[in-house]
């Protein structure tokens, strides 16, 4: 029975490392149009989440199958303890894709700042990178490439700050960029909780090689 | 998904003399599916698998009403010649009960009763057998020795075998693997589920797990009725009944 049991995990394996191109792919999409200014392309992000939605209730409904009918323990639980809790991550960084989409869509006509734009294309280069890398550490279940991939998010967040400040600066010098630099906050903080999810990510293959759930990134400072 | 219908089972009972055993049971097993029947001692399961085969016909005081249709067609009806539906539909006990006899013999005995007799067309009857009961390679050096002188998985294994010998449509279950260790257990598990793509099985399981690892569908039994039948997956992740709930999760009393 080993065998057929066996087969279901790959399964779950492959559909996760699915599901992760195609949130690769949004998030691609979305830095793209944003930069781009391309609504055509963030329209496309939108419509194309719903597929991604359902590889994550696919996934979810086949672990708890799996735990229903097999009863797993050691490493087999992991394995799907990570699968579930992952996708849920992966999930999410789906959404903050959709958000960046509909930022370009808004965004479109109202008076721009370059300066700005191009940090934030800078943070969505660093993102989709890390993206890549964190679905190649998953598959591999290698710890070592999952705790480099959270370091980087350190990175991400002074970038999100650096973007937060320049556009509440702008927005002093001219009141005409109000609208659109309150959506370059937006898209900052979402490429933010982008990288907060590839950390969770990172946890989860730690705790599948370690049996232990740590935190990677803490935040508990006060500024 | 098109699925036949391999047996029909409607409105039975069985009587034990004054005891009735099962109250008006309805159950369809499906082509090249495990069923596995689960409840606990004493609910009728056993008593419903040895139906399947009329294996009840040798208890005295038993008797049945309702039907059992075979393909359509009621098994028993005084047209049925046992040997013929025994043949269609093969059983393998509890404990495993290979004949004191060679592993040769036991797996050719079958067939020579029904009238097979060239050497070489049984051995190919019982390295065939033999190797769909994945116990070939095991076996094949000394089909001379007896078969009561091999591990108890194996000699489970040896009595698949023998039943597969008379290529049955059906092959019915009885606890197959409580008397065995978990790495036999999960051998005949494993050659089960292979089996399935051949033969309808049904299984009879004081196993849960082994019930919801490898069936297709579950029969739930309780006091003699069939609570629920559906699907496995369905059985086990959310059941339609609150009895097979209880059970199944362990809530009993």
């Amino acid at each position: 029975m080993r065998r057929a049991y066996d087969e279901e995990l790959e399964k779950l394996h492959r559909q996760f490392f699915q599901m992760g191109n195609r949130v690769n792919e949004a998030i691609y999409k979305s830095i793209k149009a944003f930069a781009n200014h391309d609504k055509e392309l963030a329209k496309q992000v939108i419509d194309e989440d719903i597929k991604i939605n359902e590889m994550e209730h696919q996934l979810e409904h086949d672990c708890i199958e799996l735990i229903a009918l097999q009863q797993p323990v050691t490493a087999d639980l992991r394995k799907i303890i990570t699968v579930m809790k992952a996708c849920a991550d992966l999930e999410r960084m789906g959404d903050h894709a959709v958000s960046i989409s509909k930022s370009t869509i808004r965004v479109k006509g109202n008076k721009r700042n370059t300066m700005i734009e191009n940090k934030i294309s800078l943070a969505g280069e660093k993102i989709k990178v890390m993206g890549q890398e964190i679905i190649d550490a998953y598959i591999q279940y290698d710890t070592q490439k999952a705790r480099e991939i959270a370091h980087k998010d350190e990175a991400i967040d002074t970038l999100a700050d650096e973007i937060k400040k320049a556009s509440i600066d702008e927005m002093r010098q001219d009141p005409e960029l109000v609208l659109g630099a309150t959506d370059y906050i937006l898209v900052s903080t979402y490429i933010e909780r982008m990288g907060d999810y590839i950390t969770n990510i990172s946890e989860w293959i730690l705790y599948f090689e370690t049996g232990e759930i740590q935190e990677l990134n803490t935040h508990h400072n006060y500024s | 998904m098109s699925r036949t219908t391999k047996i029909t089972v409607r409105d039975l009972k069985l009587w034990y003399g004054d005891f009735e055993a099962l109250h008006g049971v309805d159950l369809d097993i499906y082509e090249k599916e495990i069923t596995a029947f689960i409840g606990p001692s004493g609910c009728g399961k056993s008593t419903l698998i040895k139906t399947l085969n009329r294996m009840n016909d040798l208890v005295e005081n038993c008797r049945i009403e309702g039907t059992v249709e075979l393909d359509g067609k009621d098994i028993y009806s005084r047209k049925v010649e046992l040997n013929n539906l025994r043949k269609r539909v093969g059983m393998v006990f509890q404990q495993p009960n290979p004949f004191p006899k060679s592993i040769y013999d036991n797996i050719a005995f079958g067939p020579r009763t029904h009238g097979i007799k060239n050497k070489s067309e049984l051995d190919e009857i019982v390295e065939k057998s033999l190797k769909q009961a994945a116990i070939w390679d095991e076996v094949k050096d000394h089909l001379d020795r007896n078969a009561l002188s091999i591990s108890g998985g194996q000699q489970q294994r040896i009595c698949i075998a023998r039943a597969l010998a008379v290529e049955p449509d059906v092959l019915l279950m009885d606890e197959p693997t409580s008397a065995l260790d978990p790495i036999s257990t999960s051998k005949i598990e494993e050659l089960v589920s292979e089996l399935k793509n051949d033969y309808t099985i049904v299984m009879v399981t004081h196993n849960m797990q082994q019930a919801s690892r490898i069936s297709d569908r579950t029969a739930f039994f309780l006091n003699g009725n069939i609570i629920e039948q559906d699907e496995t997956r369905k059985i086990f992740t959310n059941p339609s009944e609150t009895e097979t709930d209880n059970y199944i999760s362990g809530r009993f009393g």
